[in-house]
């Protein structure tokens, strides 16, 4: 059975504009996605279809059955995660580890779990020795992180996560990185909105373009950057290692390498 | 080099903000009339600092301890106002909409707003408004709201109110960061062209494979500190010692870092943008043609 089954999602956010055109799309335990595509285009809405956040104008959106209009949000957010772009918008405790026991203390967990999920989702994004830091003296690569451990620690089945790259420098997008590989090794399931496509390259095995509130790609991460025309027309460039390859396809070369390693070893057996 | 060439000196500079721990320590460099000018590094290396310290903001607005000397079109950064430094150096900052005033309800009036600040007659502020918002492309938007144009208008539309100022120097501190591919491609050409035209410009960056296409010269900061400095291909090229500061170089150039011995190529070989590289490989593998 599906995870999240988005059915012929048409949304408004009133006055009449349409910021989804009929969406459909289904995603199954285990995945991680990469939902890409300009600002403007829809791909907030759509996310944010997925934890209830945002309900239908028309169509239905199923979290395993459960159509999300019947559901309140906050019982979503048990199964669906979602971390904000803006760390400010989600961040309300003085404390980090207040910040990230709060979920576990809401969902009226027993003190030792409450204090197991915060000590295990600290430890995991390497912000142990800050816990008694105010999130906003930390910088904004570990307040990201942050408000990453405030959902782990719910322990969700599906991490929706709104620009974790963006504002982010080199380290910041690698441990990030790591952490959603890790997240996805345990079994979760990761859906990332992003616009940095060596990151996508990383980590998402699917991605989903988002287009004028419609999707116009929907594939195997590998197969949507062999797509020149339609990432053209979304004004996307692949991994600049993919668009090497590509040129040197027609030496020999795979055109859908993406990262370093891959390439540097196409190219090695051929010198 | 002639000493009228170099529009931005930095001697020695060291700050700290108040109560804290050095963010610069002994920084020194030189940046010439018309140049790119990139600075790089891990974020909390001090860069925005050092854009900062460029227009007087630090140490004059920040306060803190402040040692050495920055020259900015031969005005000591100590010795003038913020407003008189801001007539020769404009400073664009990552998020365009903490430039904007919050008081102008059109994008004109928001060029309009910092040189009012400044005494501008009328006739000379429209001649301006014009200028500087067609040098940035948004010529037909005046009448918008500021806070309706996207994120790429915007940030040109923070570039605009800079440039109608007509500074003989633009910092910007990673001005991209925040803005979508479209956004930043916006922004990046826009850069491109003002530098094209004879600015000079300064930029905080972590798009190193857009800088490795356009930067004549770049700094890498980690930890308050130059790392080093040099032409962009002989900063770029230093793999090993980026990756330490957590920079990952192009990745192109990381390639052929991986392929060097192989390949032998010596890392002034290496290429550090997609061009370079595709004419390189095309070349290696030229016998090999399908």
């Amino acid at each position: 059975m599906s995870l999240i089954d988005v059915r012929d999602v048409w949304y408004s956010y009133g006055g009449g504009v349409m910021a989804l055109n009929g969406v459909s799309l289904e995603i199954t335990p285990g995945e991680t996605i990469a939902l890409i595509g300009q600002n403007g285009g829809g791909k907030t809405t759509l996310a944010k279809q997925f934890n209830g956040l945002l309900k239908p104008t028309r169509g239905q959106v199923l979290v395993k059955g459960v159509d999300t209009r019947n559901v309140p949000p906050n019982r979503l957010a048990l199964t669906v995660g979602y971390v904000f772009q803006n760390p400010s918008h989600q961040i309300f405790s003085s404390k980090v580890w207040e910040e990230v026991a709060f979920g576990p203390k809401n969902a009226g967990l027993r003190p030792d779990q409450i204090e197991e999920r915060t000590r295990w989702a600290i430890d995991a994004v390497r912000l142990s020795g800050f816990e008694l830091t105010h999130p906003y003296d930390l910088d904004y690569g570990k307040m990201k992180l942050l408000t990453i451990a405030s959902i782990m620690s719910m322990k969700p089945e599906v991490y929706c996560l709104d620009e974790p790259t963006t504002g982010q420098d080199h380290q910041g997008r690698r441990r990030v990185a790591e952490l959603i590989r890790s997240l996805n090794k345990n079994g979760a399931t990761v859906i990332a909105i992003t616009h940095d496509m060596k990151f996508v390259a990383e980590v998402a095995k699917r991605i989903v373009l988002v287009a004028g509130g419609k999707i116009i790609a929907d594939g195997q991460t590998r197969d949507i950057f062999e797509k020149t025309e339609i990432l053209a027309e979304a004004q996307i460039r692949p991994p600049q290692i993919t668009q090497l390859a590509r040129a040197l396809a027609d030496h020999g070369v795979a055109p859908n390498l993406m990262t370093v390693k891959e390439l540097a070893d196409s190219i090695a057996g051929m010198i | 080099m002639p000493s009228d060439d170099v529009t931005v000196e930095v001697d020695g500079l060291t700050y700290s903000y108040p109560g804290h721990v050095p963010v610069l320590q002994d920084i020194k460099f030189r940046v010439l009339k018309g140049e790119m000018f990139g600075i790089i590094g891990p974020n909390g290396a001090g860069k925005s600092t050092l854009c900062k310290a460029l227009n007087g903001l630090v140490p004059q607005f920040y306060g803190g301890t402040y040692g050495g000397t920055v020259t900015v079109a031969g005005m000591n950064t100590m010795k003038h106002t913020v407003a008189d430094l801001s007539l020769k150096v404009g400073l664009v900052f990552q998020e365009p909409t903490n430039q904007f005033s919050g008081v102008s309800t059109r994008v004109d009036e928001e060029v309009a707003f910092g040189m009012s600040m400044m005494g501008f007659q009328r006739e000379e502020m429209l001649r301006r408004i014009s200028d500087a918002l067609k040098e940035v492309g948004l010529e037909g938007l005046e009448e918008r709201s500021p806070f309706e144009l996207s994120g790429g208008q915007q940030q040109r539309l923070a570039i605009a109110t800079v440039l109608a100022v007509r500074p003989e120097v633009i910092v910007m501190d990673e001005p991209t960061a925040q803005l979508d591919p479209v956004g930043k491609t916006e922004v990046l050409e826009t850069m491109r062209a003002l530098n094209r035209e004879g600015y000079t410009i300064i930029v905080a960056e972590h798009e190193i494979e857009e800088l490795a296409t356009f930067a004549d010269r770049i700094i890498a900061l980690n930890e308050g500190r130059i790392l080093f400095e040099g032409p962009t291909r002989a900063v770029l090229t230093r793999i090993e010692e980026l990756k330490k500061i957590g920079v990952d170089p192009p990745s192109v150039t990381e390639l052929s870092h991986v392929l060097a011995q192989r390949a032998d190529l010596k890392p002034e070989a290496y290429p550090i943008t997609l061009d370079e590289a595709i004419a390189l490989y095309r070349d290696l593998l030229g016998g090999h043609a399908t």
